[in-house]
């Protein structure tokens, strides 16, 4: 069990919030392209359908999952590289105008550090987001759930391997899901 | 069941002119949900979500909940998703298997082929006055299962559900059959429901025909999204229509679809680059379908919608969709993503990375759809833009009938699809009866002529 009170484990945690805060700044200044240089080449990007189902049920049946049917998103850098292009070509006309997004990124906690705080090479991060979209004029959209990336170290920075993203919504309330996450 | 609109100036469609009343007005709202709703055919879900007795799916119709269970016996029901006390939803675990639905409200309870049967306190609170057998939930009058879909009819009096499809039937089997031509055996592998701020009619009339809004797909066409995209093919699908001639098509029912004739001879157009496995069980099921279909095999689907409110996709992608209406300016959006059952694991995951990336609200094409039908809505919806009608003058009168194929048949991008689609939806507003809502009526025929 790692310690949680040393000056390394407090360090770490500094160092993956400001790469959190940071990587979201990039979205949030439309800095697509850096962005996508965040994502290691193996990337799951993963966003399931929230069902409503009965007590007992929720481990078995709420979610939909990676790997089989139809989620949200069950992607990877390839795709996201596409959606990416897509903005980029000016007449991708969900989101031309551009959208105004805010990442707000919350509850940032080091669920598990390998090998050790003091040597991170790998870590999975929990966070909750919340995530604000205006477009044209008057359509906006707020966008909250729960967030497990898995990060690997690369050089000074950190490259996401796996994001899992947990919104809290059943019926989609947005006409779109057009923004990154 | 006349109506105080002045339908037959709001909707000439010998003129090709529509109002815009009709796709922002609460009074058009209430009226279709009063006259068109009720009657028309509409799409509930698919025997694959309920295989075994006891299941259940919540579905909806129109506006309303409706549960889709297959009872302990065997049998397929859709009931109103509303208690017969207070009203109480009844079910609202979106599926399931159960042998009972208890109200929370005050716990009366259903068994799975509708009859009440639990009334807590009955001998003391209710004996002699609650005739149980009276107080089933409510259940569709007409229910019709057709290859793995079920479709259902809030009028008695609706015509069975064949007759109902009439001729269109030949391109939704396209999208219900095996892809090698086998009868039905498509199974649902996941649905998408979300909100869109839009008249339903947009949607539905999107994929009835309207082949000209091509433009605003540009962004995918660039950069290529499908099941070929990673070998570095551009547009948003593989052709798989190389040498056939596109047919728009549209029937008196108020179904449109496009489609594609292909020549006698014609042979299989290499897709799925990158993923030998899957382009080889296409080209193996192509072969099979040619076999089995005959002339018939010549017809490949595109889109379509069946009226009012079902469209399709027929092949890449592929999958049912059922536009609900909330309001006049809001649509809950269901879709139905279908594979074949029988269909190798590879295949399967292909085609639903294809689907994910390319329907729906985060289908990178679709996206696209929902900003157009979005905005459409909300800048008709002024004063003054409500006093001039929309253009559907596309395409007037260039059709023929039964020519190559049943149904009135355009060979080139038309509005005709629509204009039939309009003619009839006036007809459901007006409370004809089936004999005209089936296009053989009077007015259809002056329509007609
Ligand atoms: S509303 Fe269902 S039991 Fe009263
Ligand atoms: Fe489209």
């Amino acid at each position: 069990m790692t310690r949680r009170n040393t000056l390394a484990w407090f360090a770490l945690k500094q160092e993956i919030e400001d790469f959190l805060y940071m990587e979201a700044d990039l979205l949030d200044q439309r800095m697509f392209r850096e962005w996508l240089d965040l994502l290691a080449e193996d990337l799951v990007y993963f966003m399931p359908i929230r069902r409503n189902v009965k007590f007992g049920q929720h481990a078995e049946k709420e979610n939909t999952r990676q790997g089989e049917g139809i989620s949200w998103f069950d992607e990877d850098k390839w795709t996201l590289g596409k959606r990416v292009e897509q903005i980029l070509t000016g007449v991708h006309y969900a989101e031309e105008p551009l959208s105004r997004v805010t990442h707000m990124v919350s509850n940032v906690r080091l669920l598990e550090v390998s090998p050790s705080p003091e040597d991170a090479t790998g870590v999975v991060v929990g966070s909750r987001f919340l995530v604000y979209q205006n477009r044209v004029e008057y359509e906006t959209n707020i966008f909250v759930g729960r967030r497990i990336d898995t990060l690997r170290r690369n050089g000074d920075s950190w490259l996401i391997a796996r994001r899992e993203l947990i919104l809290e919504q059943n019926v989609l309330l947005a006409k779109n899901l057009s923004i990154l996450f | 069941m006349t109506t105080i609109l002045p339908i037959d100036q709001m909707i000439d469609t010998a003129k090709g002119t529509i109002s815009r009343d009709i796709f922002v007005s609460p009074e058009f709202h209430r009226e279709e949900l009063e006259k068109l709703f009720t009657r028309a055919w509409l799409f509930v879900g698919h025997e694959s979500q309920i295989p075994n007795p006891g299941d259940f799916f919540v579905s909806r119709m129109g506006e309303e909940s409706v549960i889709l269970c297959r009872d302990t016996k065997g049998s397929v029901h859709v009931f109103l998703n509303s208690c017969r006390h207070r009203g109480m939803k009844v079910c609202r675990y979106e599926s399931g298997n159960t042998s009972l639905f208890v109200c929370p409200y005050h716990s009366w309870s259903y068994t799975t082929d509708g009859k009440l049967q639990g009334v807590p306190l009955y001998r003391v609170l209710y004996e002699g006055q609650l005739d149980r057998s009276e107080w089933s939930l409510i259940e569709t009058p007409k229910l019709h299962l057709y290859k793995g879909t079920v479709w259902a009819s809030w009028d008695p009096e609706a015509p069975d559900f064949m007759t109902y499809l009439g001729e269109a039937v030949d391109h939704l089997d396209q999208v219900l059959d095996c892809r090698d031509g086998r009868p039905g055996g498509s199974e649902v592998i996941g649905i998408h429901k979300w909100i869109l701020p839009t008249n339903w009619k947009f949607a539905a009339e999107n994929f009835l025909g309207d082949t000209y809004h091509n433009p605003s797909h540009r962004s995918v066409d660039m950069i290529g999204i499908g099941p070929s995209a990673r070998a570095g093919q551009t547009g948003r699908r593989d052709n798989e229509y190389n040498k056939g001639q596109h047919v728009w098509v549209s029937y008196p029912q108020g179904h449109g679809v496009h489609s594609v004739w292909m020549p006698e001879e014609f042979d299989y157009q290499a897709g799925y680059q990158q993923y030998p496995i899957v382009d080889e069980y296409f080209r193996h099921c192509f072969q099979e379908r040619k076999k089995r279909l005959g002339d018939k095999a010549r017809i490949m689907p595109f889109t379509g919608n069946l009226f009012p409110n079902t469209s399709y996709h027929g092949r890449q992608p592929r999958g049912l969709c059922v536009w609900h209406p909330h309001s006049p300016t809001e649509t809950e959006a269901w879709r139905f993503f279908l594979v074949d059952a029988d269909a190798p694991a590879e295949v399967k995951d292909v085609l639903r990375r294809f689907y994910m990336r390319y329907s729906g609200p985060a289908g990178m094409t679709e996206q696209d759809d929902m900003e157009n039908w979005l905005y459409a809505t909300k800048a008709s919806t002024g004063t003054i833009a409500r006093r001039y009608p929309f253009n559907y003058q596309q395409s007037m009168g260039a059709y023929k009938h039964n020519d190559p194929i049943p149904g009135d048949v355009s060979v080139q991008i038309t509005e005709q699809n629509a204009r039939n689609y309009y003619d009839v939806y006036a007809r459901y507003l007006k409370g004809d009866g089936w004999e005209s809502l089936l296009g053989r009526g009077e007015a259809a025929r002056q329509a007609a002529e």
